[in-house]
């Protein structure tokens, strides 16, 4: 069980972080970038249904990895609550993806040395396409921190926003815990500080202001979560649900 | 057993979808192929996790096979080594080149900062006209491999098959 949980946490984490990419397609602020966000999307949600595949797998109850996107309640998902927060403007969905890919690019360097062969080797492969995608929010958090007035105070006011949902991501809880020791897991909180020397680094670069740690929201990992995921499961899964078992 | 000939040269036949020069086995898509008890086994690896065409090479390989004879055909996904273009051959670059797409310079070893702020731009030479002035538009093109470059030699926008 424990493993079918770890394995749930990293494909959620993935699946809704790419819904919620995915949302720009048509509507990025210029071509280049609309192609971006949806190509970083295709990463995502690609690499959640390996994660996916392998927690139904592990679960040994037949489960695809379809089944556990489009037939959970939100209550089921274990995804960290950052990933689910509405996109808002350009600056919001750059800031969220910057503070997310460094937090996965640290994470899945580790996790490609996991115990779990296959776990390692899907690690191995995302962290290449998720190293692209900090590399290029970071950028992103250059131009618009040290960009016009507006721009840099959108992004900082997005950092200062997202700030307390970071916290949930360095959580280690007892399902992640015998996992750690047996080598299959990646111990989070060891990846705070590197974490935090990275997002500074660049932060500092692009003129912003790094926030103080202050209250952390969390809950994902137990199933409890904001509004704004129920209403995103409802645009994601209602085709599958409206016309079960159709192929296309 | 390693797999006959045959059926080498018919999945070595089987070209990527979106780039229609190289084939599964100059992409390193294909990782082993034998046979056991009449069933022709191929292990492939996935290039991007999310690459749509994946699913189309599968399909494309099964056929190929039963074409060339193959009674039964189980294609086996692997993850392990992680795919990389570093296992493009020379030869298979240089007709990505003449399709017109920039394949990928150097290796895709991994750098030591992880964030560069200041990137060091590799050249990237135009695949239409040679030129060297070229830059990047962006590292996200039609699909997850490639990036958009600008050619300020011929004018013309063109694709780089980025490392990975």
């Amino acid at each position: 069980m424990p493993l079918s949980e770890y394995l749930l946490r990293l494909g959620d984490d993935r699946l809704i972080l790419g819904h919620r990419l995915s949302e720009w397609c048509g509507h990025g602020p210029i071509l280049e970038e609309d192609i971006a966000l949806a190509n970083m999307a295709l990463d995502l949600v690609g690499q959640a249904n390996l994660f996916l595949e392998l927690a139904g797998k592990a679960e040994g109850q037949g489960k695809s990895a379809d089944s556990l996107a489009y037939f959970r309640e939100a209550i089921e998902f274990r995804n960290a609550l950052i990933v689910e927060l509405p996109r808002g403007d350009f600056a919001f969905t750059t800031a969220r993806q910057f503070l997310v890919s460094v937090f996965e690019m640290l994470h899945l360097e580790k996790l490609q040395s996991s115990a779990h062969s296959d776990l390692a080797g899907i690690a191995a492969k995302a962290f290449k396409e998720t190293r692209y995608h900090a590399r290029h929010s970071a950028d992103w958090m250059l131009k618009l921190g040290d960009g016009t007035a507006d721009s840099h105070t959108r992004v900082q006011n997005a950092v200062n926003e997202l700030w307390r949902f970071t916290g949930e991501l360095f959580e280690v809880d007892d399902v992640e815990r015998d996992l750690v020791t047996e080598g299959i897991a990646t111990d989070r909180s060891a990846l705070r500080e590197p974490w935090r020397s990275e997002v500074t680094r660049v932060l500092h670069a692009a003129t912003l202001t790094v926030p103080d740690d202050g209250f952390m929201q969390r809950g994902g990992r137990e199933g409890r979560h904001t509004e704004h995921l129920g209403l995103l499961l409802a645009e994601m899964q209602i085709v599958a649900r409206s016309f079960p078992g159709a192929e296309w | 057993m390693r797999a006959r000939e045959e059926y080498w040269a018919a999945v070595g036949a089987v070209l990527d979808p979106e780039v229609p020069v190289l084939s599964v086995i100059d992409l390193g898509i294909v990782r082993d192929m034998r046979e056991e008890r009449g069933t022709v086994v191929v292990d492939v690896t996935p290039t991007y996790s999310g690459c749509p065409a994946m699913q189309t090479i599968e399909h494309d390989i099964v056929e190929a096979l039963e074409k060339a004879g193959a009674p039964r055909v189980v294609v086996n996904t692997i993850f392990q080594p992680a795919w990389t273009t570093d296992w493009i051959s020379a030869d298979a670059k240089e007709r990505l080149r003449a399709y017109g797409i920039a394949p990928p310079s150097g290796t895709a070893a991994v750098a030591t900062e992880l964030i560069p702020l200041q990137r060091r731009q590799d050249i990237i030479t135009c695949p239409h006209c040679g030129s060297r002035n070229t830059e990047r538009r962006s590292e996200f093109g039609s699909t997850a491999c490639k990036a958009i470059y600008y050619c300020a030699g011929c004018a013309e926008p063109f694709e780089y098959f980025k490392p990975l």
